[in-house]
This record gives structure tokens, sequence and C-alpha cells, in this order.
């Protein structure tokens, strides 16, 4: 194991397996630091292709392409994120397309930028409004149980799947100030 | 500014001889210029979800690298999602065009000018995201090349024509999305899928 994956946790080399045990074959994103090292393993990982977007409501039609074309796919991104997708989510409801989001949080647990908990506080409502069945892990032994689940959920049963990333798990953002 | 090109026969020009190619169009007036040129159940016809014509583009076009895809959007559509190419330019798959078909209006709401009828310049936009085969077509007699360059697969395209603002009747394909999404994936890869 080399120095970088010593620094990706355990339950990111969960997340890859999850992907690739199920066929997933792209993985789209806006970067999180939270979600730092699956980014890494998904890049170098033969079989994943990757797209950076500029905004996190391009994941929903993105991976709606994808599977019309026979490609299973993942959308990465912070909680900030999920408010800039509400209407793309229209799409995934309409027609029933296998949707899997991985939400890091923000705003839940010993934040220190304010600006992060109004979104952060209100992930799961506005998924729960906008008919994605949401999953979420405190720990990183829920990880790949969950992330498997979620997967399974989507492409068995054509369904939006969140899984919610909890802060206590990847660790509040250190800035220093302490 | 108004061009001389009519969208219907345009657009009939483009699907002319469509062979593998697959189709993905924008909410609105693309949807019903596609559906009157002929239905196809290799036609994605986006209902909502306004700005994300492109994006399904891009997927579709990473998915199947060996067929043609084509993306028939309006100017206020695709400036909704403006982000997406420098998106899909990150990919450039040669297999995807882009055709927006520009009345520098929203027709759908009652003509209200666009961003393109107040100088924004879409080919240069393109351009400056990194796509590298933009086209402006202004004439008719131009429409047959640019359907033949969809067809040689040779680099993304993003082609703007601009076209006349005349009132087209109305032509409504299927709504449901489930369908949509069914029969087209049916058309790819059998009833089984």
């Amino acid at each position: 194991m080399s120095e970088t994956d010593q620094q990706i946790h355990r339950w990111q080399h969960d997340i890859l397996s999850a992907f690739t045990d199920a066929g997933i074959g792209h993985v789209s994103y806006v970067p999180d630091g939270g979600h730092k090292g699956l980014i890494q393993l998904c890049e170098r990982t033969n079989g994943i292709g990757t797209t950076a977007l500029t905004s996190e409501e391009e994941g929903i039609p993105l991976s709606a392409g994808l599977w019309l074309g026979g490609v299973k796919s993942a959308l990465l991104m912070q909680s900030s994120g999920v408010g800039n997708c509400i209407n793309m989510l229209s799409m995934a409801e309409s027609c029933r397309f296998p949707l899997v989001v991985l939400i890091t949080m923000r705003g839940e647990w010993g934040e220190f930028v304010p600006w992060q908990i109004p979104m952060g506080s209100r992930v799961a409502p506005v998924l729960g409004i906008m008919a994605v069945d949401t999953y979420r892990c405190e720990s990183a032994e829920d990880v790949a149980p969950t992330v498997r689940a979620a997967l399974d959920h989507a492409y068995f049963s054509d369904r939006s799947v969140a899984v919610i990333l909890a802060q206590r798990l990847i660790g509040a953002k250190n800035w220093g100030t302490r | 500014m108004s061009g001389l090109i009519e969208r219907r026969p345009a657009v009939a020009a483009l699907l002319r001889d469509r062979g593998d190619l697959l189709l993905v169009t924008g909410l609105g007036s693309t949807t019903y210029d596609a559906f009157a040129a002929g239905d196809d159940d290799r036609n994605f016809y986006l209902w909502g979800a306004m700005g994300a014509a492109t994006m399904t583009g891009l997927g579709i076009a990473l998915a199947q690298p060996d067929r043609p895809v084509m993306v028939l959007t309006g100017d206020g559509e695709l400036l909704m999602g403006l982000g997406s190419l420098a998106t899909i330019a990150q990919h450039a798959p040669p297999n995807l065009s882009i055709v927006v078909l520009d009345n520098e209006q929203y027709s759908e709401t009652g003509q209200q000018t666009s961003a393109t009828g107040s100088g924004t310049d879409l080919v240069a936009v393109a351009a400056g995201c990194g796509i590298t085969d933009t086209r402006l077509i202004t004439r008719e007699d131009e429409v047959p090349a640019l359907r033949d360059a969809i067809h040689t697969l040779a680099a993304t395209t993003l082609a703007v024509i601009k076209i006349s603002n005349t009132p087209q009747p109305r032509a409504i394909p299927i709504r449901d999305g489930v369908m949509l999404k069914n029969r087209f994936r049916h058309a790819l890869f059998g009833v089984g899928a």
C-alpha cells in the first residue's frame, strides 16, 4: 500500500469495492474534501470513467444519459450541492431513472463555517420531498453495507437513492484555529 | 436579428438518413420539431428539467461511443446549462453534436428576448469552453454539411443555427418519461433490458 493509499480511509476503499462489484462504469462529482480519497481511487480504476462537473445538477442528466446508453454510474457531492439539484431531480422521478448520490455532510458536526449550516441542515428533508430514498452512515462500519444496498435499490428497483455520509464520519474540516 | 432558416425543414434535413443516430431534444419547440420530422424510439424528448439536454447527450455519447449522438435544443434551454459545455469539453466525445436552434427568444413563454438576442454568442462560448468544432449556420444550404459532420464522428461539434421565429403548428410526442426511457433502451438493447 502506497503512502497515498494510507491517507485514503478504509471506508472509501469499501465504496470503490461496492462500485466495482455493482458494475459502476462512471463516477461524476463536484469535488469535496470528504470525497477526495474516493475520487482518487475512482480516477485510477480501469473501467470507471470520471467527470468533474461544474455544478451538481449536471450529474443527474449525465447519469440518465449514461443509463440510456447502458452504463451504471454514481454521483458524488457535498451537502451544499443538494440544493442545486432540486429541479433536475424531476427528470429522475418522471422517468424513474436509477440514480445513486453519495453526499458528504457539512454543517452538522463541529462546523466552522456558519454558511454551511442552512443547506446542510436541510439535506434530508429536501431529498425526501423530491422523492429520493435516503440512507445515512454515521460510522465507518455502516458504509459498505449501506452503499451496496443503495446501489441495489437504485438499479434493481429504478429508484433515486442518496447515501448521506455524516460529518462525524468524515471528520469536521480542520481550520487550524485551535 | 432573425435569420431566414425555417426550423422544421432544417431539423428534417439534419435527421435525414439517420442510421444509428441517437437523439436528445430540449424541452419545448425542439421536442416538437423532432417529433414533426418523424417519431423514433431512439428520440429521447425532454419535457422538463430545463438545461438537461446537453448533459443527457454527453452521458449517451460516453456510453455509446460508436454511434452518433445529437442534442437538438434551443438557445434558452442551453443558456440554463451553459456550464455543461465546459464539462463536455473535458471528454470531447467525437460522436457528440450539439445543435442549437437560435431564434434569440423564449418562444414557449411569449417571445421574450433571450441573452443571444442581446449579444451572447453561443459559438464563442462553446469555443471558449474548449469545444473545437464550432459552427454558425445562417443559410439553409449549409445544413446538409452539418448533417454529414454529425455522422463522421470526427469531433465534438456545436452548431448554432440562426432560425426565423415563424410560429409552427404544435406536434406533440409522448410525455410519459418511463415510456420514453424504456423504448430508447429497448431499441438499443432489446426488450429484456
